[in-house]
């Protein structure tokens, strides 16, 4: 199964809740979708094949104002569906970063959500366990992985020309 | 709560008793809290919070984190190219195999792929690697089990890959040999035949594993059916590698999305259905069989093929003809200046690969400057500390260090 025929394949799947598809580097494919239908996205997807999450990435636009939050999906369980990665993505208002947990839909999210939480800070409601996993309290409280968290580091030679 | 170690025999209350390196606390009728880590006899440190009632486990509570560098975020602070040397801290023994996915990932959003040379060398690491990063976990899973036997032997035999793997990059563990559009070196002369000596040592070692080890009555009697993943479970909770396989599902990322050349290479992927301790163990002893079949295919294909560029010419073209000579003498490919300046195109990529204790996946993004945007890494381990929280709980304790151990957890890898 090719990236596009697979692409045609989620499009029905999702009808109008699938707002773009984008296909990078030919095994990576990135579903932008609304934060209000991203249980519903979620279910259908599980249905379709795609069993578990890889990884949750969450990236900081920080000029932009925005987080944007992508659950990478991918299979065990279905030989074809296992080449692709399928990132479902939203983005959420940067000043207030609240959205909904899929634990409930997917148990592997469970230490994911956390740590987008410790890091980002970002609020996943009714995520039933939501702590800081890696870090310490204090530490999460820097939120450590916003771009507005400025590493202390000697300038390196090539930053200073530029 | 008071801190004193309360030893005078009348005064012994269980309700703060402090043991050195455990701490209990009782929190209802027959239901104590136990602190079991950060130190303990596994690798690295990471702490898990049990709840027993009895000596049964009734919900325990993984607590991760004791080596946590930040790596995701250090990374957008550094250029690409020390990307490398910074990632492959998460796994020093499996270290090819956990930077090599980072290194597709650029050289795909540069659209660039390193020559067959050069991809039939990373193979050839990661194996050695893969092989040597087995036998660590051998070698702590002995410890676990009191068997000091299975702590000494893996830890020696450990000692022939890792001496391999510092003949062909010049580091015991950290490499930093897959480098944007190559590698580093090419094997050195008379690699290949003591390699194969290696594999045939490792063949004969394998059988005494399995006397003094995986027969051994007692291993068996803690092992089996103790922290059974059945085989739904496992994939709904996303567990990787040798733990998922030994579940009865047949994913492996070298089959299902393969890299470099093992579209090209002989090798089955072995897979048990029972899903305990005891299958885990068997499990990885096949795969070190797996890895030595491949190794040896990559052996024979460095013998017939001449040595070639192990660089992308869009990197070795800028090299100064003094590298160029080196290189011609000693195989050795010194990084020009060019990496240090490199920018990589704007997008996104996506890359995987399988290392030791499963499946390691990278998000790489750029916005076209000379460091990353964002880089998401999870790893094997990490996905693999959800057994604690789901599997563990209705075991006895005796049986955690036995589920450790068979999980291969490597507490640096998962707090990345």
């Amino acid at each position: 199964m090719g990236p596009e025929e697979l692409v045609e394949r989620i499009k029905s799947l999702l009808g109008d809740f699938a707002k773009d598809i984008k296909i990078w580097k030919n095994d990576y494919i990135e579903v932008e979708v609304d934060k209000e239908n991203i249980e519903e996205v979620a279910k259908r997807m599980k249905e379709f094949g795609f069993d578990h999450v890889k990884d949750l990435t969450v990236v900081d636009y920080m000029k932009e104002g925005f987080f944007r939050i992508i659950y990478n999906l991918g299979s065990y369980d279905n030989f074809e569906l296992s080449y692709y990665i399928v990132g479902i993505a939203y983005n959420i208002p940067r000043d207030k970063p609240v959205t909904k947990t899929l634990y409930y839909i997917y148990t592997s999210a469970d230490f994911q959500e956390r740590e987008a939480y410790e890091a980002f800070g970002i609020t996943f409601e009714g995520h039933p366990d939501l702590r800081p996993v890696l870090l310490s309290p204090p530490v999460a409280e820097l939120k450590p992985l916003r771009k507005d968290f400025v590493v202390k580091e000697d300038p390196e030679i090539i930053t200073k020309k530029k | 709560m008071s801190g004193i170690i309360r030893t005078q025999g009348a005064q012994v209350g269980f309700n703060d008793l402090k043991l050195p390196g455990m701490w209990s606390r009782k929190i209802g009728k027959d239901l104590y809290e136990i602190f079991i880590g950060p130190q303990h006899p596994g690798s690295g440190h990471m702490r898990i919070v049990i709840r027993i009632d009895g000596d049964v486990i009734v919900e325990a509570d993984p607590d991760m984190g004791y080596v946590h560098r930040t790596m995701e975020k250090l990374s957008e602070v550094r250029t690409w190219i020390k990307g490398i040397p910074l990632f492959e801290r998460m796994a020093i023994h499996d270290a090819c195999n956990v930077t090599l996915p980072y290194v597709r990932a650029v050289e795909k959003l540069m659209d660039i792929e390193a020559p067959e040379r050069a991809k039939y060398l990373r193979v050839l690491l990661c194996e050695i690697n893969r092989i040597a990063a087995f036998l660590y976990g051998f070698g702590i899973f002995g410890v676990f089990l009191g068997h000091s036997t299975m702590y000494m032997w893996p830890f020696g035999d450990r000692e022939v890959w890792v001496e391999l793997a510092e003949w062909l990059t010049g580091a015991r563990l950290t490499h930093s040999y897959p480098v944007f559009g190559g590698v580093r070196r090419d094997v050195p002369a008379g690699f290949t035949d003591a390699l194969r000596k290696a594999i045939r040592y490792m063949r004969k070692r394998l059988e005494d594993y399995r006397k003094i080890f995986v027969d051994n009555p007692v291993i068996r009697a803690r092992l089996e059916d103790v922290g059974v993943i059945p085989k739904n479970l496992a994939i709904e909770l996303g567990i990787t590698g040798p733990n998922l396989r030994a579940s009865g599902v047949k994913y492996d990322v070298r089959l299902n999305h393969p890299y470099e050349v093992y579209d090209q290479l002989d090798f089955e992927i072995p897979v048990f259905q029972e899903g305990d301790a005891y299958a885990r163990v068997w499990q990885r002893v096949e795969e070190i069989k797996q890895s030595l079949n491949i190794l040896e295919q990559v052996a024979d294909w460095l013998d017939k093929h001449p040595r070639t560029p192990i660089l992308h010419d869009k990197f070795w073209k800028t090299a100064p003809p003094l590298y160029k000579k080196i290189f011609e003498e000693t195989g050795r490919a010194k990084l020009g200046a060019v990496y240090a300046i490199m920018k990589v195109p704007a997008g996104k990529a996506y890359e995987r690969a399988e290392t030791a204790r499963g499946e390691i996946s990278y998000y790489v993004e750029s916005n076209g400057g000379n460091k990353p945007y964002r880089i998401r890494i999870h790893s094997a381990s990490a996905r693999n500390a959800l057994v604690y929280k789901y599997i563990v709980p209705g075991h006895r304790v005796m049986d955690l260090p036995a589920i450790y151990g068979s999980i291969d957890y490597f507490p640096p890898e998962a707090d990345r």
